[in-house]
């Protein structure tokens, strides 16, 4: 089945967002008084949400000069009942469903997603990135699978035979999605980014997280070893089963053992844990 | 170029015994370029009082800006009487709505639907085109360029900076200072503060110097705390801000619905105390007029 980029595009416009932060955004915005660290708190943990604040923040409308790149960014630039209100015109779209018909398990998914994306900033915080860039490290992660949300909800049949194939023949999952869709998740996630003007950073990790060329960006290699982590420690699943090398400027500071990276990196489970209140039930 | 006041209320029109010296209109600012150009900024109930005026000098060739689409910064707009004439030119200018995905043009018509108005948009004689701007985007209005910039309110605001016959005067819209949401112990604390910084520093730089400044300060420090959030100035951030970006002179707008000519005086008289600097401010007036 081959899909038309411009069907891609026009389809996540209208992509609801996960369970838990629709019940919240509702509930949050239901008082006037909302506390803002908590709306932007329950937004950045859901990657329909951000995307879609960072699409509308980016778009044409606004032709800003620089890229916002958060959501902090977002209130502080278009403002707090702006961004407040967006949140609740995608909450008003419904909930993604937690099963569907591709039998690929979304709040698995969300936990891969949060879990990479800790991990992520956990690395990057370790490596002495600055703090206002650590969020950069959280988004990329957050967002880096972004394609599998597309496909899952709104090609689930056919994605449901890649994930067979990737299971039986032991290939990677985005190999299985070429064969089936032309295109895989990477390819989906970096498309919609660029159409939609996302940080080029952010553009790079949906595009690369899976093919990226070594040490030519920090936040890819980052992330691309915090999904290898997400994978080995089994927290969440994201439809992949193999893992992949880690890169070497991950190696070289870390070690080349995954555990002996965890214990590096401190309480990587208490962090997940705070990360799973934004995951439903 | 000269700039009229045509109303200078916030919230809600308050005509009465109390607002006759300060004017009870919601915003309406004229800039009248040497050349004879009309831009108006805003059309709250004072743009009425202004399109009467208008009728004298016919056809009326004008444009309109609207800061943001707030009650009381587009209420007026139905009842502007150069709609409803052939031969007129109309140009409105606003932001797109990103919450609904809507032009400037629907929203506004919206309040010429059948339930609101007894007049439609599509049956105005005059000729009216919209356009949504963006910001940062500089306008040929006549003898005029208006550049609008992202202002903070609780909907899209832009503030307009109108430069003509070599002077510059911005009006910021309704518009509250930045501030941090986050206290000084959370991790984003930092990383707000420096986006505030930012953006602050780009809005400084952007009316640095103007000739006049028009600023939302509907609030005292005193009241401000109770009201954080709503997307306001205070007379002392607005005299800070004219200060920090070295401006001749400040008028101050956007009165409470509820404060009283005398009670204006008085906060007048306080600030003069307060700031003995070489700042030139006044609180703006309904039809004072000023030579920029
Ligand atoms: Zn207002
Ligand atoms: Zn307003």
């Amino acid at each position: 089945m081959k899909i038309s980029q411009q069907d891609i595009v026009h389809l996540v416009e209208k992509m609801p967002a996960f369970p838990k932060t629709v019940h919240r955004v509702i509930e949050l915005t239901s008082d006037m008084n909302c506390n803002p660290k908590d709306l932007v708190e329950l937004i950045e943990h859901d990657p329909v949400m951000v995307m879609n604040i960072l699409r509308l923040v980016n778009s044409a409308y606004f032709g800003l000069a620089q890229p916002i790149t958060s959501v902090n960014h977002a209130v502080v630039y278009i403002g707090l009942n702006t961004v407040k209100n967006v949140a609740l015109s995608t909450a008003t779209i419904g909930v993604l469903p937690k099963r569907n018909e591709a039998g690929f398990d979304m709040e698995a998914f969300l936990l891969h997603s949060l879990s990479t994306a800790t991990i992520a900033r956990m690395m990057a915080k370790r490596m002495k990135v600055p703090s206002k860039d650590l969020f950069d490290y959280f988004l990329a992660g957050l967002m880096h699978d972004f394609g599998k949300i597309v496909f899952a909800n709104f090609m689930p049949h056919e994605f449901k035979i890649a994930l067979k194939i990737a299971k039986e023949n032991s290939i990677h999952l985005y190999e299985a999605e070429n064969e089936i869709f032309d295109i895989n998740h990477a390819q989906v996630g970096s498309l919609l980014g660029e159409k939609w003007q996302l940080p080029q950073s952010l553009v790079d990790s949906l595009k690369c997280h899976h093919s990226h060329k070594e040490g030519k960006s920090q936040i890819i290699d980052v992330v691309s070893a915090a999904d290898q982590i997400t994978k080995e420690l089994k927290f969440g699943y994201s439809g992949e089963n193999l893992l992949e090398a880690l890169p070497a400027i991950i190696t070289k500071q870390f070690g080349k053992d995954i555990n002996a990276i965890v214990t590096d990196l401190g309480d990587v489970n208490t962090e997940i844990d705070n990360a799973r209140i934004f995951i439903s039930s | 170029m000269k700039a009229r006041f045509w109303g200078v209320r916030g919230s809600i029109a308050s005509p009465g015994p109390k607002t006759v010296r300060y004017g009870g209109n919601t915003t309406c600012i004229e800039i009248e370029t040497d050349a004879g150009d009309v831009i108006i900024i805003d059309a709250g109930t004072g743009i009425f009082p202004l399109a009467q005026s208008l009728l004298r000098r016919l056809p009326v060739k004008c444009s309109v800006f609207i800061t943001h689409t707030h009650w009381d910064h587009i209420q007026g707009l139905p009842f502007f009487i150069p709609f409803f004439i052939p031969k007129n030119e109309i140009s409105i200018y606003g932001a797109f709505d990103p919450v609904a995905s809507q032009p400037i043009k629907d929203i506004l018509n919206r309040q010429m639907e059948y339930c609101y108005f007894p007049v439609r948009e599509g049956e105005l004689k005059a000729e009216i085109t919209y356009t949504n701007l963006r910001e940062r985007e500089t306008i040929e209005a006549g003898s005029a360029r208006v550049t609008s910039i992202l202002m903070n309110h609780p909907v899209l605001d832009f503030g307009y900076l109108v430069e003509c016959d070599g002077k510059r005067l911005f009006f910021t819209g309704d518009n509250e200072p930045l501030y941090n949401i986050y206290s000084p112990d959370d991790d984003y604390y930092e990383e707000y503060e420096t986006l505030i910084e930012m953006k602050n520093k780009l809005f400084i730089d952007f009316v640095r110097g103007v000739d006049v400044l028009i600023a939302d300060s509907a609030y005292t420090s005193e009241e401000y705390p109770a009201k954080k959030g709503w997307g306001h100035g205070t007379f002392d951030s607005c005299i800070k801000l004219a200060e920090e970006a070295g401006v001749k002179s400040l008028y101050l707008t956007h009165h409470e619905p509820t404060r009283g000519d005398d009670a204006l005086d008085v906060i007048y008289s306080g600030l003069q105390e307060k700031y003995a600097g070489p700042l030139e401010f006044r609180i703006a007036s309904e039809g004072l007029e000023i030579e920029v």
